[in-house]
């Protein structure tokens, strides 16, 4: 019924708007056609004008009212750097777009038709052609030089002291795989993915680095302060880990592991204080369309304290003896004690 | 998806070819007189679009063979450690940014494929309307061929945060913010042939001038995206979707509705009704601004693109009512241009009559010829061509065409 109405009302506007335009036509004729075309010509320098002021008036409502709905203080060191670069942007070109704006439609509105005015022949001027391509080269060396500045800060490599966390992407959620006490990730290899045999990333068991090697899936957690570097895979098609909070972003390419680093800055506790939202967690957003779901792709990061960490760390069992039960001292440890339980009953 | 691959590739020979006739038809076929540096910038933007396509297609179009190859033939080229829905797929040592550096190779050129005929076509509509010279038109060449060359160097910036070496990152930071200057110039000499002009603002006219509008908005956006360190953050955000969406979307379909409403009297002996030109054009400029300016803010606040549905997310549900707007005014701006489309099949057949060869008082060749040109264009010989097409308002005389030979008191330009 909805969508009948809407249909009605768009065939009924076409009809109505078209009647408008045909009718306009036939005044045009009675009317004498240079004369009403002068007076359209009027009604559009017009409107010209309106335009730009009330756009003008529109991108400050709209400003006014959006700013406080965006970024926010960045919870990274790189996300600082990130949002200054954004800034000078905005001011550089916020200056050339209102002046080129006012320029473009005061002169349409300005140098309108009119029997008075003869248009002035003015084909080139060398000098005035310099002055515009020096002006932008300069301003533009600018800001190339304030970014690549930036950006070589950002993916430079990360410092001797940062924790490594593996994220893989898959069709849709996020899986962690942290090192253990070691410090090292131990080696994978796809074709032993196997979720069955509790091995969904692929670990090679005969490789020591793996015994401690701690996977969880969907929730990440990342101490405040302290430099985190993240390698990136994929299993199946391109993801991209997107943190809006932290400013950073990296494809998770199948086949070409990734890497980014940062410092998060705030913990999730002092985050919800800052924005004022008793839900706010940290997400992580897939921002490369990765299929049906890849709306829906999203992790969790908890960033907390060096303490906080440790305890959750500690309390998860490494992957090696979810696979491998046997191996698993604490579970042969109950098995013993059962065995012996049993011979005592 | 294998008969869009070949489908693709059709499309790519017939624009090959297509772009050949372009190169060889300006360069072997112009009249007498008509040297180089006397073309239209109409004719000089789909001389630099055809060698664009000429150049950049072929590559997709090895990309594409390939893609191909992968999908029937068991080749690794794209994949590499893959396991779908549990399933190992046996390929290895594939990558699949190697398709991304071959779809951008051509997809960035493909940008100034679509955008270089609207700013060659809003050239000319700005210069006849206003009744100016286009100022500068040496310049507007040398950034038109700029942009040509630079239009190959830049694709990369596509790829910031595909694990590019950073070092390669930086170069095209470079190469991509350098594109920025011959588009600076292009838009002062569109203001500078405004300034002082007699404008007449017909529907092609304002077209030409919302294509500038939209060309300066759009483009000042692209000095975020091309710099890699805001990138980092704006990447595939609804940033992006208004960027593209002004700068190569509406812009170009702006030039394009320009150049239709400008050469439809030619093309059909018929005028377009022009009162439903002026409310196309309205409801489509300030729908477009409404549409997509306020989504950079959105960019801005972290919001992937793609996403149907945020209701899911913490970060990203701040916009409901902002999204609701959005979709309303884009219904109505889509449903007016239906209504050109209307206007354009309607107006072939009942617009109002053209009366003389030459409405809109051009210097161009094509107004030279009879409203309803037969084959071969004209009836007797092919005109002589004596000077530039933008002999306007000069020595007192509102338009001198090409055809005219030079006077002998004539001032020189």
């Amino acid at each position: 019924m909805q969508t009948f109405f809407i249909v009605a009302i768009l065939g009924l506007g076409f009809l109505i708007t078209f009647q408008i335009a045909k009718a306009s036509e036939y005044v045009a004729v009675l009317r004498g056609e240079e004369k009403a075309r002068k007076q359209t010509n009027k009604v559009n320098a017009f409107m010209l004008l309106a335009f730009l002021i009330i756009g003008m008036i529109g991108v400050y409502y709209c400003n006014e009212k959006l700013k406080g709905k965006i970024l926010g203080e960045p919870a990274s060191d790189h996300g600082i750097l990130v949002d200054r670069m954004l800034y000078i942007t905005i001011a550089l070109t916020g200056i050339v777009f209102v002046i080129t704006q006012i320029c473009l439609f005061w002169f349409a509105y300005k140098y309108q038709e009119s029997d008075k005015r003869k248009a002035y022949y003015y084909p080139h001027n060398n000098k005035l052609e310099l002055i515009w391509t020096v002006i932008p080269a300069i301003t533009l060396t600018v800001l190339v030089g304030f970014g690549i500045f930036y950006w070589y800060k950002i993916t430079g490599k990360a410092p001797e002291n940062a924790m490594i966390v593996e994220v893989t992407g898959k069709q849709f959620g996020w899986e962690f795989r942290y090192p253990g006490k070691d410090g090292v990730l131990g080696k994978k290899y796809f074709k032993n993915v196997s979720p069955e045999k509790n091995n969904p990333a692929g670990q090679l068991w005969e490789d020591k680095y793996n015994h401690d090697d701690v996977f969880m899936e969907q929730e990440m957690h990342l101490v405040v302060n302290k430099p985190v570097k993240l390698v990136i895979n994929a299993k199946d098609v391109i993801h991209d880990v997107g943190l809006a909070h932290f400013r950073m972003k990296m494809d998770a390419v199948p086949g070409t592991p990734t890497t980014m680093w940062f410092t998060p800055t705030f913990t999730t506790k002092q985050m919800i204080e800052k924005t004022g939202k008793p839900d706010f967690v940290y997400e992580i957003s897939c921002d490369q369309m990765c299929g049906k779901g890849h709306y829906s792709m999203r992790g969790v990061i908890v960033v907390e304290t060096q303490e906080e960490f440790d305890a959750w760390l500690a309390a998860k069992k490494p992957q090696y003896l979810v696979a491998n039960p046997d191996k698993d001292p604490a579970a042969v440890k109950t098995d013993t004690l059962n065995k012996v339980a049993a011979v005592i009953n | 998806m294998d008969l869009w691959i070949v489908s693709m590739a059709l499309f790519v020979v017939s624009s090959l070819l297509g772009g050949l006739n372009y190169i060889s038809t300006i360069l072997n076929l112009r009249t007498k007189g008509m040297s180089m540096t006397r073309l239209p910038l109409t004719i000089w933007a789909m001389f630099f679009t055809a060698v664009l396509g000429v150049l950049s297609f072929p590559v997709l179009l090895s990309g594409l063979i390939l893609l191909l190859f992968d999908r029937n033939l068991g080749t690794s080229f794209y994949l590499s450690d893959i396991v779908v829905n549990g399933e190992i797929l046996p390929n290895e040592g594939g990558s699949a940014i190697l398709f991304q550096h071959l779809f951008w190779f051509l997809g960035h050129p493909e940008v100034y494929i679509i955008l270089l005929p609207a700013m060659g076509m809003v050239s000319e509509i700005l210069s006849v309307n206003s009744r100016k010279p286009i100022f500068g038109y040496m310049a507007m060449l040398g950034s038109l061929f700029a942009i040509t060359i630079l239009a190959f160097l830049v694709w990369a910036h596509h790829m910031f945060v595909t694990g590019l070496n950073p070092f390669l990152g930086s170069i095209f930071v470079l190469l991509t913010l350098l594109i920025a200057v011959p588009s600076a110039i292009k838009v002062f000499n569109w203001l500078t042939t405004l300034w002082r002009g007699n404008i007449r603002f017909t529907p092609a006219t304002l077209f030409a001038i919302g294509f500038v509008s939209l060309f300066i908005s759009g483009g000042l956006t692209g000095i975020f995206l091309g710099n890699s360190t805001i990138d980092i953050h704006l990447h595939d955000t609804m940033f992006v979707v208004a960027h593209f969406h002004i700068v190569m979307g509406v812009a170009s379909f702006f030039g394009m509705f320009a150049g239709v409403y400008h050469w439809f009297p030619k093309m059909f002996g018929r005028y377009l009704n022009s009162t439903l030109g002026y409310i196309h054009f309205w409801v489509t400029m300030i729908g477009s601004y409404l549409i997509f300016w306020p989504m950079h803010y959105q960019g801005l606040a972290g919001i992937p693109r793609r996403y149907l549905d945020k209701r899911g997310w913490v970060s990203f549900n701040d916009f409901p009512e902002l999204d609701k707007m959005i979709t309303i005014v884009s219904i109505i701006v889509f449903a007016m241009q239906l209504m050109f489309v209307f206007n354009f099949i309607y107006s072939i057949f009942k617009g109002r009559k053209v009366t003389s060869t030459n409405p809109w008082g051009a210097n161009t060749l094509e107004w030279t010829t009879p409203i309803r040109p037969g084959h071969g264009n004209w009836p007797g010989e092919i005109p002589e061509v004596h000077r530039w097409p933008y002999d306007y308002s000069k020595d007192g005389r509102e338009f001198i065409p090409q055809t005219e030979p030079i006077g002998e008191n004539e001032s020189k330009h």
